[in-house]
């Protein structure tokens, strides 16, 4: 047996392995003092202290938006806007989470839209009011450029939002914050939608395909392999033909089942 | 922040052997892969589900005697949270709709649009928000054959072989030919795919693929199908009716013996409330928080096995639920990522897998099975792993590779998410390797459903990771969302088909089947007071339990 297979610990689920030594650092969740170790992030640290999250958690990998927090640390003015899943705990910080921030979404039909300034100033006219104060972008935990795509939007540049806004996770900080009252999130997906589906070509080549399947043409080969015997499927296995890694121009030599 | 010393000093040796290895990839010259009988050997020697220990025979339900991970054993064998006679569910009963769909990620998203186009009034009930679902989590692609060289016809072969010749074949063939389908609706929908100046869809490889057609938004694919699906769906509020922080915890049937609904709890108010449905879709997601094997899990925080409990008591067997996915890449440093998912498109687009002395041990594109169980012989067996401070064990995942194989910047525009979350940490993946090893991913098994969404209970329909069958033994990449899209759609079209010939309004519902099931348990010798479905899992450390003097724990939940 080798060094290494002797020393590993066995991982359960999600509870914390602290290293030897791990110190405890005072943190106050809405006020009060918990002392939790201060390698764990913020949202295990608060399960540390004790509470069961019905809100505020989510995917627990940074993702889903359901854990915005907010936070000081005492002796410093600066307010710091994180995810609780993805930022590691401070000595004496004091965190509020947000699991929730009013919004209102603007309803539309996605086939009568166009990607147009003037779709924006119809949909969400509160665009208009920003005081381009960045606020928005200071807190947002993904880093990204809020107010710049606010701006791009403002001006009908739907493809540089959409592009800008790509990485939102729809936490609601950016809209909290804002002093225009602007809804940030509902307005950049209105953006990627509206530019994926009006401003970007769309996809020709699936077009005849989805005209095939529609026509049945892959009902009888797939009726085919449902009644093939494993050992037929394996050897239909072995023998498929594999796209190279580089492969531009490559045709494969057996084109029946195309 | 950041690697540590020792760390760093071994990442040294990956720098060393880099300039080697991409000459090696330029010229196409890959780590030989394994044959189908190198493939089940170090799966029949590694893989976690070939592990005898851990695991029993379950003593009740229509899938008795199957033998199932203890911990999941554990909540089939446990009782309701509760069991209430007719006349009371009818005191509770708050709504009434046509199609009721029991879970808010992408399957019972694609449902509920599905349905609601049909002309069905449809509820969707979720135990957390619209969109906390594994559905935002999956971050690779969607496969679909949608490019010229490529027809249904091999992804059919791809996804067969890579589930060992055990998947359900209608459902296969199902998942196959609705692919491309599926990656036009949503196209249509607005979302953004990674494609060329002329629209062309851009797809890659993925393990155990034979053709390229993993087809990507960025490396958060999944997040952007559930945000452009969510939205759509608030397009149609008037139609779709969405109830978050209400948790289902037993389906309804009706006197003829059809599922009708279901009974919920609100998560936040403790209240019991029952919506009475003509259909019902089943799309609650799978049991990563169990913890299988104890492994830590990439699974979103619900991720309990509701809907497989539900679905069981109603009368549903299980198919494949022996089986579950370890992907072979999770995060094993830092320990505030751990268990967290590293998509399988970093090996896609080049990077290799390394040992401690930065030699490659393993084809990056096996199966995720094959890869997984190949990182645990080098790590255990072989003792070639890294191990952390923490106690945990690695191998490399070579990402800055990427920068040279597809241009600088790569690393930072093909994984915009992982390349911020590894930087919160202080470390540059476009400069430094990851170190991974295999996390609990998926639910390979799950209720079982014919290729029209339906189960054996009349009324009853169900997808995505709750059901079992359509990905065999074993799931590629790229076929979970794309397994959510076809058999979320197919649910919600045959449950609306459902719904408009059901005669007349829903009657009288009834526990019945809990009733017996509770019978059935006592029979068989299960005398437990455990409470399922979970709803949540339960992190609560033990030293505060002990102190929760007052505190019962229902499932997960503190009650």
């Amino acid at each position: 047996m080798s060094e290494a297979k002797r020393e590993i610990r066995v991982a359960t689920g999600d509870q914390a392995i602290l290293p030897e030594g791990t110190q405890l650092v005072p943190i106050y969740i809405m006020g009060k003092q918990y002392q939790v170790p201060e390698t764990m992030t913020i949202q295990k640290a608060v399960e540390f202290a004790g509470y069961q999250f019905i809100r505020s958690c989510g995917c627990r990998g940074g993702i889903c938006g359901a854990c915005p927090t907010i936070y000081r640390v005492a002796g410093d003015y600066h307010l710091h806007f994180c995810l609780a899943c993805q930022t590691v705990v401070q000595k004496d910080m004091y965190l509020t989470q947000m699991p929730f921030f009013p919004a209102n979404r603007a309803a539309y039909e996605i086939e009568e839209v166009d990607a147009s300034a003037e779709t924006i100033m119809k949909l969400y006219p509160e665009v208009m009011k920003c005081v381009a104060c960045n606020t928005c972008t200071k807190s947002c935990p993904m880093d990204i450029e809020v107010m710049e795509y606010v701006n791009a939007a403002m001006r009908g540049d739907i493809a540089k939002a959409a592009r800008l806004s790509f990485d939102c996770i729809q936490c609601g900080l950016c809209s909290s914050r804002c002093p225009a009252q602007i809804q940030h999130f509902h307005l950049a997906q209105l953006c990627r939608r509206v530019h994926a589906k009006y401003q970007v070509p769309q996809a020709e080549h699936l077009k005849p395909r989805v005209a095939a399947i529609n026509d049945g043409r892959f009902v009888d080969m797939l009726k085919d392999l449902v009644g093939d015997s494993e050992e037929t499927l394996r050897e239909l296995y072995v023998a498929r033909e594999s796209e190279p890694q580089k492969s531009e121009g490559w045709q494969p030599e057996d084109k029946q089942f195309l | 922040m950041g690697y540590t010393p020792e760390m760093l000093d071994l990442i040294k040796k990956v720098e060393a052997s880099r300039p080697e290895r991409l000459e090696r990839s330029k010229k196409g010259l890959d780590f030989e892969p394994l044959t189908l009988s190198g493939r089940e050997e170090v799966l029949n020697k590694f893989h976690p589900d070939y592990k005898a220990d851990g695991r029993r025979d379950v003593k009740v339900g229509p899938s008795k005697g199957e033998n199932y991970p203890d911990r999941f054993a554990d909540v089939l064998e446990s009782k309701a949270r509760l069991l209430v006679s007719g006349a009371e569910l009818d005191k509770l009963t708050e709504y009434e709709t046509d199609v009721l769909v029991i879970g808010g990620g992408g399957a019972g998203t694609a449902a509920a649009l599905m349905a609601q186009e049909q002309g069905c009034k449809v509820i969707l009930a979720t135990k957390l928000r619209h969109g906390d679902a594994n559905t935002v989590m999956a971050e690779g692609g969607i496969q679909g054959a949608t490019q010229e060289v490529d027809s249904p016809y091999y992804h059919y072969l791809d996804v067969i072989g890579g589930g060992h010749f055990t998947n359900t074949p209608e459902l296969v063939a199902a998942l196959t030919n609705d692919a491309p389908l599926v990656i036009e609706w949503l196209e249509r929908l607005g979302l953004m795919f990674d494609k060329d100046p002329d629209g062309r869809l851009r797809v890659r490889h993925g393990g155990g693929t034979c053709r390229k057609r993993m087809h990507s938004s960025g490396d958060m694919t999944g997040s952007a199908i559930m945000r452009v699906l969510r939205d759509e769906s608030r397009n149609r509020s008037a139609d779709i009716n969405v109830l978050e922080f209400s948790s289902a915890v037993e389906i309804l049937k009706d006197s003829q013996g059809r599922a009708a609904g279901a009974l919920f709890y609100n998560m936040e108010t403790e209240e019991y409330f029952v919506i009475k449905a003509k259909s019902t879709v089943m799309a609650t997601g799978g049991y990563g928080r169990l913890h299988i094997q104890g492994f830590a899990t990439t699974n979103h925080y619900g991720a309990t096995a509701d809907g497989l409990v539900m679905g069981y008591r109603a009368g549903v067997p299980l198919a494949f639920m022996h089986s579950t996915q370890y992907h072979p890449t999770g995060v094993a440093f830092p320990e505030q990522n751990i268990g967290l998912l590293i998509t399988e498109k970093v090996r896609g687009l080049g990077a290799n897998l390394l040992n401690i002395d930065a030699e490659q041990f393993v084809f990056e594109r096996e199966p995720r099975d094959v890869e997984s169980a190949c990182i645990i012989r080098e790590c255990m067996e072989r003792g070639n792993g890294i191990v952390t401070a923490t106690g945990r064990v690695g191998v490399w995942l070579d990402s800055p590779m990427i920068e040279v194989l597809e241009g600088p910047g790569a690393v930072k525009r093909e994984l915009p998410a992982k390349h911020i979350q590894f930087m919160r940490y202080g470390i540059d993946i476009s400069k430094v390797p990851m170190l991974v090893y295999p996390t609990l991913h998926y639910q390979n098994g799950g209720l079982t459903i014919a290729d029209d969404s339906a189960t054996n209970v009349p009324g009853l329909f169900a997808a995505g990771e709750t059901t079992g069958g359509v990905h065999g033994e074993n799931r590629l990449m790229g076929n979970s969302l794309l397994d959510i899209t076809v058999f979320g759609r197919r649910a919600g079209t045959n449950a609306a088909t459902y719904a408009k010939s059901y005669d007349g309004e829903v009657g009288d519902v009834n526990m019945d089947h809990v009733d017996a099931y509770h019978k059935e348990m006592a029979e068989a010798g299960v005398d437990t007071d455990r409470v399922a479905p979970l709803v949540l899992p339960n992190y609560t450390r033990e030293e505060i339990m002990e102190k929760q003097l007052t505190t019962n724990y229902q499932g997960g939940l503190r009650a």
